[in-house]
């Protein structure tokens, strides 16, 4: 009987969590077809006018544009280097291995504050000139991890024996790599890329630090709901970008399962 | 005797053969390590570094130039007056927000790892890393617009029958809103360590006549805490320096370390001061990755 009823509180919690988790995603969304310019709860009338509006505004294209830009470059520049990474940590053992995974992890362990200061220092005193390319600095920094998971964790599950068969079969180092470890592990590429690019997308606390005169959407969005300028539009614009998102996501999700899904929280120190 | 010498030979080449693979994999380790390790190195720990002898810097109040000499000034004032004040709320903000979100995440990580079944469980999982996923500026604006005057949360107080909360631009919309958007990274990190839990050891304490609150006082929870710290590490680092959603959330009062340094550098041209300020989110997680460490929260993991 007393099981029972904790079996019962227990459940309660977890639909009231889950209302909790999921109401305001919804609210926004239904924002974004509100004909008033005020928001008041509940929406009277309805419009699909602010999806014209924010289409057309060359402010949000242009946002968009960059943000979209700056996404791919740090991806594949975090491809390229959390991959590697990821391989040389993988079955080395040397002084620091640990440490490795550590330094990575960092710059999304750390509030984003701090890493935008300490690239905005860097660059003023550098003298470098804050563009599209300190922001991909700034991002491509903080996906390498992201990359670095998904890979590593796949290469610890892959079988010695697949390689060393390869290898027995007379195939050299190159083959081995473009016949059986790389696709092995094209799938948690694919994956962590998404994930890294929706990560970057929607980053906008060290964007705000290594952005000079151009808005990535992120930054757009927080300038208009600072100002309180142009609010219908920033609804449809965050629903656009939570659409956007959860697209790389599902797709990653599909391809990987979710073992690898919260960037911060799967770095956390692991044994293996 | 030939023998002898023959397994001699060859175990010496097999050394031999043993080192140079050895030294090859060292190459091949160092090739692949150097470009992201350069990257780390050149781009972010040196500015790490920099930013922490800037915060020894001053500005010139004539010719707005960054001063070169060392000076603890900055520290002296983010240590005295209004930052004392501003550090402090920062600090028992994020703690207040890790809190509510253990205490919140835990039943539900309880019944993802040990009640669902399979199937409910990835479903739940999934119905956590959406939120997760969702554009950080939707959830604030979300907030925005259930708490203010014309929101929500006033047309339920009222249709209740209650009068309005009025939460809209407060710490306590604040509050919400932290909780709400680091939830997911309490629960996950719960859920890891709840599902590692062997049921054998829930069925030996139950033998041994444990009632279901010391089952979960003294087995449980303990091994349930890697999981929590590794949450909280998220929540309370996140909240610490975090600027935007104080400032499009909270009121004239909701001022934190981020938005202090948000100001000092973007709009107060005072990189030096801004840096000072930074190191101190930094010197707190140390701090608490230090008690941590100490409450063997990471001997489990």
């Amino acid at each position: 009987m007393r099981s029972r009823l904790s079996r019962f509180g227990l459940w309660l919690w977890v639909w009231a969590v889950l209302f909790f988790l999921f109401a305001p995603i919804v609210t926004i969304i239904l924002f974004g077809f509100d004909k008033s310019n005020v928001e008041t709860w509940p929406i009277q009338h309805w419009t699909t006018h602010w999806y014209s509006v924010a289409w057309n505004d060359p402010q949000v294209r242009s946002a968009f544009v960059l943000s979209i830009k700056a996404a791919v470059v740090a991806t594949a520049l975090a491809l390229l280097l959390g991959s590697l990474a990821a391989f040389g940590v993988h079955k080395a053992r040397f002084f620091g291995r640990d440490s490795i995974s550590l330094l990575l992890i960092l710059p999304l362990a750390l509030p984003g504050v701090i890493t935008g200061v300490a690239l905005n220092s860097a660059f003023q005193w550098a003298g470098i000139t804050l563009s599209i390319w300190t922001i991909i600095i700034g991002h491509t920094t903080f996906c390498i991890v992201v990359i670095y998971n998904n890979v590593i964790a796949r290469l610890r599950r892959t079988s010695n024996t697949l390689l060393e068969a390869s290898a027995d079969l007379g195939a050299n180092t190159v083959q081995t790599f473009r016949l059986v470890t790389f696709p092995t592990i094209a799938t948690a590429l694919v994956s962590g890329a998404l994930l890294a690019f929706a990560l970057s997308f929607d980053e906008v606390i060290v964007t705000t630090f290594t952005a000079g005169a151009q808005n990535t959407l992120p930054i757009w969005i927080f300038g208009a709901i600072r100002l309180g300028q142009q609010l219908p539009e920033v609804n449809v614009v965050v629903t656009m970008v939570v659409i956007l998102m959860f697209i790389p996501i599902l797709i990653a999700a599909r391809l990987t399962g979710t073992e690898n899904f919260a960037p911060r929280v799967a770095a956390a120190p692991k044994s293996d | 005797m030939t023998t002898s010498v023959d397994s001699e030979t060859k175990r010496g080449g097999l050394r031999a053969l043993h080192a140079s693979a050895l030294a090859r994999s060292r190459w091949r380790t160092a090739f692949l390590l150097s470009p992201p390790l350069m990257w780390f190195l050149v781009i972010y720990l040196s500015s790490l570094i920099l930013m922490l002898v800037t915060s020894f810097w001053s500005v010139n109040d004539f010719t707005q130039q960054i001063d070169h000499h060392l000076t603890g000034a900055n520290f002296a004032q983010i240590t005295s007056g209004a930052y004392v004040t501003i550090i402090w709320r920062t600090f028992l903000l994020a703690a207040l927000v890790t809190l509510t979100d253990a205490i919140v995440a835990f039943p539900f990580a309880y019944v993802m790892a040990r009640v669902a079944t399979q199937r409910t469980q990835r479903i739940l999982l999934g119905a956590v890393l959406l939120p997760l996923w969702a554009s950080y500026l939707a959830k604030v604006y979300a907030w925005i617009s259930i708490l203010e005057k014309g929101g929500a949360l006033n047309w339920t107080f009222s249709k209740l029958g209650l009068p309005d909360p009025n939460l809209g631009f407060t710490n306590g919309a604040m509050w919400i809103a932290f909780c709400y958007i680091w939830l997911p990274y309490m629960i996950v990190p719960i859920y890891g360590s709840l599902e590692r839990i062997p049921s054998s050891l829930l069925d030996a304490s139950a033998d041994l006549g444990g009632s279901a609150w010391s089952t979960f006082r003294r087995v449980i929870l303990p091994l349930a805490l890697p999981g929590l710290i590794a949450g909280s590490i998220f929540t309370f680092s996140l909240t610490l320096g975090d600027y935007v959603t104080p400032l499009l959330i909270g009121g004239s009062n909701s001022t934190l370390i981020g938005n202090a340094i948000y100001e000092n550098l973007l709009t107060g041209g005072n990189l030096p001061l801004a840096a000072a300020l930074s190191t101190v989110p930094i010197v707190i997680m140390i701090v608490y990755l230090a008690i941590a460490k100490r409450l063997g929260a990471f001997e489990a993991l």
